[in-house]
């Protein structure tokens, strides 16, 4: 736990040669940002495949844990190995959190080849998404052949979150509110598969057509043009656009199992149809430029701060913007102009 | 939104072993550790001790809090402890012991490689205070 404990180099050796604790103390590293995370993720980076992941989103008590343990046990009948990020929110006043999705994994007790590992969100804007595509490296790097990044639908975050995964997968509960309440939540946006759990549940048929009429609506909206009775939704037809997918939705009882195997057949169209149609290339494509951004904006901003640091601090300029001896933007243009120059000066 | 910061945080799993099916303790002690700032996982009741090492081991935690009132934990503890050795993972994990623990047993635990044991009455704060102070962050 002292500074020392990160050795890069033993790290990475650890990760690819399989050894679990080396997968779980590099996650640590990457989600403390600990001195040397960058030099890990850079090297482990070069050992990724590309591994398929599910991103499992959805209300709170939806079953997305549940539903989570399921598909895990079902890739484990498969022979696949799986890891698992679930990603719980974290107290705005103490920083604390308390991550219980473990509570569900009751399927795959003693089984190390689900890596199963919670995340909170602590409190960092934007920060979240970048750690867990981080740690999805650490994953895919460590051999993975599947990772289910599961979180609670509830804000920009946490869809910055499931922009991580290839297939995204929307819980939604039976008799969550009328089609307006769809709308309104915008998940209908962010969803590849949708998945009304406790399908046995009064109301899940209600739920299950009120779905399919607002994707139907967003097909229509979105251009797709004549496309038509939901029922055909997986049938590839003579369409000038018929290599876009058609979300679809999902029945299932999480607890029982039920539907657990249709979703997975899903699951693995959506990734074919992705990998045919080159989408999957070019989801990753504008995956890695956001986050080629995201990185960028956020060292930047480090080293502006120290700037601004530099220049008195924020405070002091902002008092002096208050009370009207200098602006907003000849503050920037000082604190900038010296940097701006310098990247004059060394570019080549 | 900086990603440059180091972000650390005190990770604890809060772990109830065993046919014991008591978890008010378990559960007032997860909720005061998040409190205190802390990432707590729980792990639900009647884990087995190979559930609770697999745990402790994939969420890379700084102390695991073995919550016990069965009686049990002169042969519960011990398989915990072996479990996070063979892991290579004991040597950084504080491990704390509370419950129903008779006073002649808990040198025995301790000299297994429990740190601490904290029975009923103990207040609060002093278990956060002890996790401050021994986990070297």
């Amino acid at each position: 736990m002292s500074e020392a404990r990160v050795d890069v180099d033993d790290l990475v050796r650890g990760v690819l040669d399989g050894e679990h604790r080396a997968l779980a103390r590099a996650i640590t590293t990457i989600e403390n940002r600990e001195p040397g995370y960058r030099d890990l993720v850079s090297a482990l980076h070069g050992h990724t495949n590309g591994t398929a992941v599910v991103g499992v989103t959805g209300s709170p008590g939806a079953g997305k844990s549940t539903l989570v343990d399921k598909l895990a046990k079902a890739y484990r009948d498969a022979g696949l190995t799986v890891g698992v990020i679930a990603v719980d929110p974290s107290s705005p006043y103490s920083g604390g959190a308390v991550l219980g999705d473990r509570i569900r994994m009751a399927s795959n007790v003693g089984d190390m080849d689900v890596f199963f590992r919670s995340m909170s969100a602590r409190g960092q804007l934007g920060g979240l998404s970048t750690a867990t595509a981080d740690a999805i490296t650490a994953l895919d790097a460590f051999g993975k052949d599947r990772i289910i990044v599961e979180t609670v639908g509830a804000g920009q975050n946490e869809v910055d979150v499931v922009r991580t995964a290839d297939s995204v997968v929307v819980l939604v509960q039976p008799g969550s509110g009328d089609d307006v309440q769809m709308l309104k939540a915008g998940i209908l946006e962010i969803g590849d598969l949708f998945v009304v759990n406790k399908a046995d549940m009064d109301g899940a048929a209600t739920t299950v057509s009120d779905l399919r009429e607002m994707l139907h609506l967003r097909d229509g909206s979105t251009g797709g043009g004549g496309h038509h009775g939901l029922e055909t939704h997986d049938s590839i037809d003579g369409d000038d656009d018929d290599d876009t997918w058609d979300p679809r939705v999902l029945e299932t009882v999480a607890t029982e199992g039920e539907g657990v195997d249709d979703l997975i057949d899903a699951l693995d169209d959506h990734r074919s149809l992705l990998r045919e149609t080159g989408e999957l290339d070019e989801r990753a494509h504008t995956r890695y430029a956001e986050e080629i951004r995201q990185l960028l904006r956020a060292d930047a901003a480090d080293l502006l701060e120290t700037e601004l640091d530099r220049h008195g601090g924020i405070d002091e300029l902002a008092d002096a913007v208050q009370a009207r001896e200098t602006d907003p933007y000849s503050v920037v243009d000082r604190v900038l102009d010296p940097l701006a120059d310098c990247v004059e000066r060394r570019r080549e | 939104m900086s990603t440059g910061q180091e972000q650390r945080a005190i990770r604890c799993l809060v772990a109830k072993v065993g046919l014991d099916g008591h978890d008010r303790g378990a559960h007032v002690i997860a909720r005061a550790f998040r409190d205190a700032g802390f990432e707590v996982i729980y792990s639900g009741l009647h884990r087995a001790p190979e559930e609770i090492v697999q745990a402790a081991v994939q969420e890379d935690v700084d102390v695991l809090g073995i919550s016990i009132l069965s009686g049990a934990h002169n042969t519960l503890v011990p398989k915990v402890i072996e479990g996070l050795k063979s892991y290579g993972a004991f040597e950084d994990t504080l491990i704390l012991v509370g419950g129903i623990i008779p006073d002649e047993d808990r040198s025995d635990l301790k000299a297994a490689g429990v740190a601490e044991v904290f029975g009923p009455g103990t207040p609060m704060s002093e278990t956060i205070d002890f996790v401050r102070e021994h986990v070297d962050r």
